[in-house]
């Protein structure tokens, strides 16, 4: 019964995400979107939190998020993978389950 | 009227919320009173003046050039958090080169951007008359 | 409210600001000027072109104070002041030219 957690809040801003990361389970995914597009990037405070994660998850952001606020590509994490809105739909119906960390 | 020191503390990344263009906005009325504007970036405030934003994918519309004419409106001291930036894996040079034109000095182009530690940070927020937090 | 320019109708805001800021053409800032009695000269077009010009660049109408300041840089110091501007668009430079140049209302200008 995997699970779908959708996080919007930036994990400089707000407890939101470390809260997701405390939660999710195996074999669950992650998707980064709006504020939370800025976490994908490597070599901040935040990236060894989401790099143990993905030990076992999988992780996402929605790559209109990142563009917008300026983060390239070529700087996120090794093994997330960027989506657009279809990707987000097609995770969303892959998933038995969606949270929303707000 | 005396002027006074006015700062508008900016610390949420932009269009995942509307802080970052409202006081953005705020920042271009007030600046019609002619009082002493500063702007501070903090924590994700930062990404506000990131530069390379793109928004076709996000349907909205990209204000970050908007920062570009604070010059224009006398406005050219944006101080940003050292801290901040590294936190974020990021350097000045991931930042708009903002500038501003110094018309005593031949429209010499300017910096406005002075990056600042958390500490010095302190020292300016303590220095003003009044803050707008957004 | 409606300008209909060449038999085309054009969406404009109670205001008379146009709508759609890419559907303007020089036709509708003549439309715009006749409207309000006012025969746009090459004088007139320096200003709205150096409008749209800095919309295209910050994403914003300049205030009044900026315009005036810029005027005066580009296209010299006798230009750059209000009386000039007042002459060329007596309903208020920013709101007048920013209306014929296609740009919404300066920020800041109520």
């Amino acid at each position: 019964m995997a699970m779908l957690h959708i996080v919007n809040k930036s994990p400089f801003e707000r407890n939101a995400f470390k809260s997701c990361l405390d939660h999710a389970v195996a074999g669950d995914s992650i998707l980064m979107i709006e504020d939370a597009a800025v976490g994908a990037v490597d070599g901040t405070v935040f990236s060894s939190d989401l790099k143990a994660a993905m030990a076992d998850k999988s992780v996402y952001v929605l790559g209109g998020d990142l563009a917008a606020r300026g983060m390239s590509e070529d700087r996120i994490i090794d093994g997330i993978k960027v989506v657009d809105y279809a990707g987000f739909v097609d995770l969303t119906a892959e998933n038995d389950k969606t949270q929303s960390w707000v | 009227m005396a002027t006074k020191k006015f700062m508008y503390v900016n610390r949420k990344a932009p269009y995942g919320t509307v802080y970052a263009l409202e006081s953005l906005e705020v920042v271009l009325i007030a600046a019609a009173f002619e009082q002493d504007v500063s702007l501070a970036f903090i924590d994700d405030g930062v990404y506000q003046i990131a530069k390379g934003q793109n928004t076709d994918g996000i349907g909205m519309k990209n204000f970050s050039a908007t920062y570009n004419a604070l010059g224009d409106y006398e406005i050219n001291k944006l101080y940003v958090e050292k801290e901040s930036l590294e936190e974020r894996g990021l350097t000045e040079d991931d930042l708009m080169p903002i500038v501003w034109e110094d018309e005593d000095d031949d429209w010499a182009e300017k910096p406005s951007i002075r990056i600042v530690s958390r500490a010095e940070m302190a020292d300016i927020l303590a220095d003003q008359d009044v803050h707008y937090s957004f | 409210m409606a300008l209909v320019v060449n038999g085309v109708e054009v969406a404009t805001d109670e205001e008379g600001y146009l709508e759609d800021l890419s559907a303007w053409t020089p036709e509708i800032a003549e439309a715009m000027a006749k409207e309000e009695d006012v025969e746009l000269t090459q004088e007139h077009w320096d200003i709205i072109n150096f409008l749209r010009e800095y919309y295209e660049e910050y994403q914003i109408a300049p205030a009044v104070r900026v315009l005036t300041k810029a005027v005066g840089k580009r296209l010299g110091k006798d230009k750059g002041n209000s009386k000039y501007l007042y002459s060329l668009f007596p309903y208020g430079p920013g709101k007048q030219a920013c209306k014929y140049a296609g740009l919404p209302k300066p920020t800041g200008c109520v």
